[in-house]
């Protein structure tokens, strides 16, 4: 065993001679198995960098044998979801659209389905939140157009609104009252009071009597004699809080006079059956699904 | 501070001395093998621990449940969210460290770490097979025989065992240990059991067989910090020098010599293969085997016993002044060893308090930012709000979520349609689960009192989680 004389110093020659204020830094020599697990290491690194993607080249890093990439690991664990997936994505197409809200699990894989569909597909006119903007529907409230349950959602979904190609597409065509000489400037602005009326708005109450009879003669057959509107054939409810182009005078006196033609394109030609299916679901649950 | 390490000198490198350390008796040693027996026991035995949790819970006392993120102790189940009371332990440990430190010295160096104590046990595997310290170094310095041979095997065989055993016992605290106990027998266990058995078999057999002290030397920063945390009052196992120097070397001449003899007892029975009587130094574990040695010897020669032994620094200085000793309460109620108490005991009592008040029912709200509010056809507010019911009891629990502050408040969720609207939604939530619902709140949002809701759950035992959370509306954001 190491015996030591107490009296001695730390050991001349076992100090790096250097000294501060008179205290001396030992030279105490390194264990020799930490030399060899550093010699370990340096292996180590050289068989990493033959296996893996290591040194950079001008263009592009060494490949290494494995041929491992941060990609190729990306696609295989993609492809890993994916086919995770697959079951649910399989189950959801070959329903009838009917039947998925009441099977909760496969509703919720449905609606987390058409949040992604959405963002790719939808985004772009009803905005990110779905809540829409001018000309464009807000999905997200309880007004519909052609009608908010889910099954008649998947249709227009399907076949588009106003797309001539399509056979089912929903179709309808409000005239220009104004362009086409159908009423005059005058017997509009009537029109517009009345409107502005039964939506509960600020109106003239002359001009909006007035705009009844006109209201009554060339809008109610599509519009409804009380103003409602009619889903078969997309007319908005003009008597509710909510307002597709806008509930003001000039947007109001605008829709008349030269009418709106709103298009959406008919998914069914771009999209498959299980993102159909899962769209519809996702809107649906936006809060506005009858 | 000498150490045996600077008398290895010429060259950068260094191989490691051998150290045979000789058995010895006494009441450190027998303490040792107490307290060896009881951690030992501790390790292997708390993962089968059976603890009746009802259907929906697994049975083990103890058990990390990495793949459902739930920690089982007895009647504590931690949830992730919770594991702050993890960091509190953690806090605990370190600070009751610093306390045990400053009142004991590096008593958990010398008796509870893991490192000493499986060391311990390959030592005495070692002397077991070899014999004892003149065997081993016998054996050592002798030539390669079919002896020589039989006998390392026999010792690598016991220690790789020990150390499968080690490395196998802690897979048990992460699953179920009957079953994945068969799983891994028969060879159907997960390959991440298998290969954390092997790397703890690996780690147990180097660190504990061949690296030892140089674990405590060069790799645990716990000896370092002492330099910080030992000061004149902290109990250190040291020689007492004015009453061993001059050394006798075995001359019986009363007076002259002081009472060590130099038979060298204590640093052949050093673990550490230091020399105790250079003073306090970094190798030094306190294990006290030394005293142990040393007491043996003394009462051989009929000398008093605490030539080595547990002192204070301050202790030593009175002692060899012919002053009184300091007394043991001075000693241990200072404000260092006061404060770690105090702050050690109001962690701990914070932590059982809260775990005393914790709910397990809970719920978080967030607001949908994306509309942030809906407008609907006859002129009502509609937001929407993502809630997270956490039922963190083992057993379904029906839920029914409540809306107050907000007149004329109705919802429904995503699920549903506006049809069902109503005050309050009722759902069940599986056992100890997360129910994540989006819920839509409809409301005639006009008037100063309509910006805020409160969300309650209930369950049918009246636990109540609440949530207050805005009811955002075109006018606030003008």
């Amino acid at each position: 065993m190491a015996e030591q004389d107490k009296s001695a110093p730390a050991g001349e020659a076992g100090t790096t001679k250097h000294e501060w204020d008179g205290i001396q830094e030992l030279d105490t020599p390194l264990p020799r198995w930490w030399l060899w697990t550093f010699y370990a290491t340096i292996v180590f690194a050289i068989g990493y960098c033959v296996a893996y993607p290591a040194i950079p080249l001008a263009s592009r890093a060494t490949a290494g044998v494995l041929h491992w990439t941060s990609h190729g690991q990306l696609a295989a664990d993609q492809a890993k979801a994916e086919a995770g997936r697959a079951a649910f994505r399989q189950t959801i197409a070959d329903s009838t659209i009917d039947r998925i809200p009441p099977d909760s699990d496969l509703m919720r894989a449905a609606v987390e389905g058409g949040r992604a569909a959405f963002k790719v597909n939808c985004v772009q006119c009803h905005g990110t939140g779905a809540s829409g903007r001018k000309g464009y529907p807000n999905l997200t409230d309880d007004d519909w157009l052609w009608g908010g349950d889910i099954r008649t959602v998947r249709q227009t979904l399907e076949h588009g609104i106003r797309q001539p190609d399509d056979k089912q597409t929903r179709m309808s065509q409000m005239p220009a009252f104004g362009r086409d000489g159908i009423l005059t400037a005058d017997q509009i602005q009537d029109v517009v009071s009345y409107v502005r009326f039964i939506s509960h708005q600020d109106h003239a109450s002359v001009p909006a009597k007035r705009g009844a009879a006109l209201f009554a003669n060339n809008c109610a057959a599509c519009h409804g004699v009380a103003g409602t509107g009619n889903r078969q054939i997309g007319a908005p409810n003009l008597t509710d809080a909510i307002w597709l182009y806008g509930g003001d005078r000039d947007t109001i006196t605008q829709t008349v006079t030269n009418a709106r033609y709103g298009v959406m394109p008919a998914w069914g030609k771009k999209l498959d059956k299980a993102s159909l299916n899962m769209l519809a679901a996702y809107v649906h649950s936006l809060g506005g699904g009858e | 501070m000498m150490s045996g390490l600077e008398a290895r000198r010429g060259g950068l490198y260094a191989r490691r001395p051998d150290i045979f350390p000789k058995a010895v008796d006494g009441f450190f040693r027998r303490l040792k093998w107490a307290i060896m027996a009881a951690t030992l026991a501790v390790y292997y035995v708390t993962p089968w621990l059976r603890w009746n949790r009802g259907p929906y819970a697994p049975h083990q006392a103890v058990l990390v449940d990495l793949a459902h993120r739930r920690f089982y102790f007895f009647s504590i189940e931690i949830w992730p969210h919770e594991f702050y009371y993890v960091a509190g332990l953690l806090i605990m440990a370190g600070v009751g460290l610093f306390l045990v430190t400053s009142t004991v010295g590096r008593a958990w160096c010398g008796y509870a770490c893991p490192q000493t104590v499986w060391t311990d046990l390959f030592l005495h595997i070692e002397r077991f097979v070899e014999g004892d310290r003149n065997a081993q170094l016998k054996l050592k310095r002798g030539p390669w025989s079919l002896d020589k041979i039989a006998r390392k095997l026999v010792k690598h065989a016991f220690w790789l065992m020990i150390a499968l055993a080690t490395g196998g016992a802690w897979i048990f605290y992460f699953a179920d240990a009957p079953t994945l106990a068969h799983q891994f027998v028969v060879g159907n266990a997960a390959a991440v059991a298998y290969s954390t058995v092997g790397i703890l078999t690996a780690t147990t057999y180097v660190l504990a067989g061949w690296m030892r002290e140089q674990v405590c030397n060069y790799m645990c920063p716990w000896p370092r910090i002492q330099g910080a945390m030992l000061d004149e009052r902290s109990l250190i196992v040291t020689y007492k020098d004015w009453r061993g120097e001059p050394r006798s070397h075995g001359i019986k001449k009363e007076g002259e010599f002081g009472d060590c003899v130099d038979c060298l007892a204590c640093v052949q029975v050093c673990p550490a293969g230091i020399d105790i009587r250079n003073g306090s130094q970094l190798e030094c574990i306190t294990c006290a085997l030394c005293i142990d040695a040393c007491d043996q010897v003394m009462d051989k020669l009929g000398r008093p016993r605490g030539l080595i032994d547990y002192a204070t620094l301050e202790d030593c200085e009175a002692e060899a002044a012919g002053e009184p000793p300091v007394p043991v309460l001075r000693t241990l109620l200072r404000s260092r060893t006061l404060l770690y108490f105090g702050l050690w005991a109001a962690v701990g009592c914070a932590m059982a308090f809260t775990l005393g008040e914790r709910t397990r029912l809970d719920l978080s709200v967030a607001h949908e930012r994306n509309p942030l509010w809906t407008r609907l056809s006859n002129g009502d507010l509609r937001n929407a709000y993502t809630i997270n019911v956490r039922n963190m009891e083992e057993r379904p629990r029906t839920v029914t979520l409540t809306i107050a502050g907000l007149p004329s408040a109705a919802m429904w969720d995503s699920l549903a349609n506006e049809k069902k609207a109503a005050p309050a939604l009722s759902f069940t939530v599986g056992p100890d689960q997360v129910e994540k619902r989006r819920i839509y709140v409809r409301a005639p949002a006009i008037g100063p009192d309509h910006y805020r809701l409160t969300l309650t759950a209930q369950d049918r035992e009246s636990s109540t989680a609440a949530r207050t959370v805005r009811f955002e509306r075109p006018e606030d954001h003008q």
